[in-house]
């Protein structure tokens, strides 16, 4: 079957079982309607130049928040959620993109975090929902955004109300189980940061590995309000069956400051789209990125960070380590408006091929309108540099010790920007057992 | 311990060493002085192991063993050090973990079991001392930001740490302020004994007013053109390194 027709009948059956509010209805399908009308994307698509999405629209999806025994929960996930050695941390799991409240916790006091399933939140929280939701992820353009849009229903939704500080983080937990069809889901989150408070949340991807495919179309929207701060950072950790297509919209008004890490360790195909906008004077925003892969993994980071007032600044630093077969691409777009006077923007791209075979490409874009600004990018692409190489070796280090230092070094000024530890750890974990490094 | 015979060592198409001849015995420091692109560096180099360098002829013995067969990490487990010219900055490697590293490869290297923390971190401190090097310095990334007086310095306590029994001192004195000579020379002194060695690389004779060498050579053209003693370099400083040239101005 025709990717959107799979995707048509889908929606025929979702739309008589979901008892949305009729607002949500209309958004629903307006964005359907639209994604009938958009291409799927192919490599003649510029913004898809390197990312081939043939070998996932050509199966036939169910919709993922069915087929989930409800006795299999606690054993079958456990190793996913138990990850971090943390009580102290507010968990949610959702199973191809259906929440699972036996799985969750939430130990932040309610006056802190307003925090519930996003289909709860628009009953409970119309107003804020009018507000924000399907306002910073537009879908007039975006196929994926039109199609998450149109199926959204379960994520999160997180209110921080004003002059809050959520002392514990929330850890988002997306797993992808396809255990007897293809699947597809669709998780949706809204996130918004109230004046003068702050949070810290965390999106991990994992899934099972079994012979089927996941694809997991992921849209979040974190509204950052004045003088507020959003830790947020995605982890992907998914097999070797399991795709994502993920955006994330974030909009920073004045004085805000939104800081997103995304690390991609494994999966078949990912496709991170990160959108920043800086819509107020005085914002301050990190993109970090670290793409470690092997096999053949592919992933292509797009971010755009899009300057509309004066005084702001973006610092942006994405590093691949590509091994193997795999790939990685980087798209880092910078748009300055002509009324962003004194922005700094600074783009940095790196990229470490440790295998011959495998592929990297970068691509920055800078627009700039304004005449008084700072801004810079740089990318590279090569092998491991022989010179530390050398010096270690020199020292009596081994060639594959001094290689597995390097590397991991050249990981770790990504991950150290991590400020909570327990994530941090995790990952550096991973990169440390793949360099089969001691401790 | 280390015997040198005809060396010939080649960049690419270019010919850097013409036939090399060295002899270092225990106990002695021998320097090995001569004008800018002499040749000087390349014999530290390919010494230590670095890989940019071919070797067209002759041959290199350390205690027994075929030098150039070995790699870089083999030659310093068997006892060579190389401090570098230029110490390159390796970010997101701590110095302290990049040095519990060395030592312990190098233990192993010779049979020896790893030193645990405590004991790695007691003879850390002791060593400190010799280089007056600052613990600040050891929790950073290995070299980086660090000034070229503390690059220098980081060389020589790598040294106490590992302990080598052949040392190169690739130019460890270019660019250092008069503080910094005294307290590197000092730290080379401490370590010298009747059981290791040092080659002395240098541009300078102010060196070796620190650093006593007990032979001086000068490298010219990829040769040893001179051998001495400790005079040779005050000729050197005194005459500057015109008349070596000019005796030398049959050499291709």
């Amino acid at each position: 079957m025709d990717f959107k027709e799979n995707i048509i009948t889908h929606f025929e059956t979702f739309k008589k079982e979901v008892n949305s509010p009729a607002h949500i209805d209309e958004i629903r399908e307006s964005a359907l309607n639209k994604f009938s009308k958009l291409d799927v994307p192919t490599p003649k698509h510029e913004e898809w130049k390197y990312t081939n999405l043939k070998n996932l629209v050509n199966k036939t999806y169910q919709l993922g928040n069915k087929n989930i025994a409800t006795s299999s929960y606690t054993h079958k996930y456990t190793q996913f959620i138990n990850q971090y050695d943390e009580k102290d941390v507010n968990i949610l799991v959702f199973v191809n993109g259906e929440y699972i409240s036996a799985l969750s916790h939430i130990v932040s006091p309610s006056n802190e975090l307003i925090i519930s399933n996003l289909s709860q939140a628009y009953r409970e929280h119309s107003e804020l929902i009018e507000q924000h939701f399907s306002k910073y992820a537009t879908y007039e353009k975006e196929a994926f955004v039109a199609l998450n849009t149109a199926f959204a229903q379960e994520g999160v939704f997180i209110h921080v109300p004003n002059k809050t500080e959520v002392k514990l983080p929330v850890i988002l937990h997306f797993i992808a189980d396809a255990s007897a069809t293809d699947v597809i889901c669709h998780p949706r989150n809204l996130i918004i940061v109230g004046k003068n408070s702050s949070l810290t949340v965390i999106e991990h991807f994992n899934s099972t590995n079994t012979p089927f495919s996941t694809l997991t179309n992921t849209v979040t929207e974190v509204y950052v309000a004045e003088n507020a701060y959003c830790e947020h950072y995605k982890i992907q950790t998914e097999e070797s069956n399991a795709s994502q297509i993920s955006t994330i919209q974030a909009v920073v008004q004045r004085d805000g400051r939104f800081n997103n890490t995304t690390v991609s360790l494994s999966g078949k195909l990912i496709r991170n789209n990160l959108n920043i906008k800086l819509n107020g004077e005085n914002c301050d925003v990190y993109m970090n990125g670290l793409c470690a892969i092997t096999g053949s993994t592919h992933v292509d980071n797009h971010t755009a960070v899009d300057h509309a007032m004066p005084n702001s600044q973006s610092n942006e630093l994405y590093k691949s380590l590509l091994d193997e077969k795999s790939s990685g691409i980087f798209n880092g777009k910078i748009f300055v408006r002509q009324d962003a006077q004194k922005t700094n923007a600074y783009q940095s791209n790196r990229n470490i091929l440790l295998s011959p075979t495998a592929k990297a490409n970068t691509k920055p874009q800078l627009e700039i309108w304004a005449d008084d600004v700072k801004c810079s990018h740089g990318c590279t692409i090569g092998a491991l540099d022989e010179e530390p190489l050398f010096y270690l070796r020199s020292r009596g280090i081994s060639e594959g010790e001094a290689r597995a230092m390097l590397v991991f070094a050249f990981a770790d000024d990504i991950l150290e920007r991590i400020k909570y530890e327990p994530v941090r750890l995790y990952a550096e974990k991973i990169i440390a057992q793949r360099l089969g490094m001691e401790e | 311990m280390l015997s040198i015979r005809n060396l010939e060592v080649a960049i690419g198409d270019k010919k850097i060493l013409n036939g090399i001849n060295l002899e270092v015995k225990a106990g002695e420091v021998h320097a090995i002085m001569g004008p800018n692109g002499s040749g000087k560096s390349t014999l530290a180099s390919v010494l230590a192991g670095r890989e940019d360098y071919e070797v067209l002829g002759g041959e290199v013995e350390f205690f027994g063993k075929d030098l150039l067969e070995l790699a870089p990490e083999e030659r310093a487990g068997e006892g060579l050090f190389l401090a570098f010219q230029y110490p390159v900055e390796i970010p997101g490697v701590s110095n302290t973990n990049f040095l519990k590293a060395a030592v312990n490869s190098i233990r192993k290297y010779r049979g020896l079991n790893p030193l645990d923390a405590v004991n790695f971190l007691k003879q850390m401190k002791e060593k400190m001392k010799l280089v007056s090097i600052d613990q600040s310095l050891l929790s950073r990334s290995l070299n980086e930001g660090f000034s070229g007086g503390e690059k220098k310095r980081n060389e020589i306590f790598q040294m106490a740490m590992l302990e080598p029994k052949l040392a190169i001192l690739d130019e460890t004195d270019s660019g250092l302020d008069i503080d910094a000579l005294r307290i590197v020379s000092h730290g080379v002194n401490t370590l010298k004994n009747k059981d290791n060695a040092v080659i002395l690389v240098t541009h300078y004779q102010r060196l070796l007013d620190y650093i006593v060498p007990d032979y001086v050579h000068v490298l010219y053209k990829g040769r040893i053109v001179k051998s001495g003693t400790k005079e040779l370099a005050l000729e050197l400083e005194e005459k500057g390194y015109d008349w070596i040239k000019e005796e030398n101005s049959v050499l291709a």
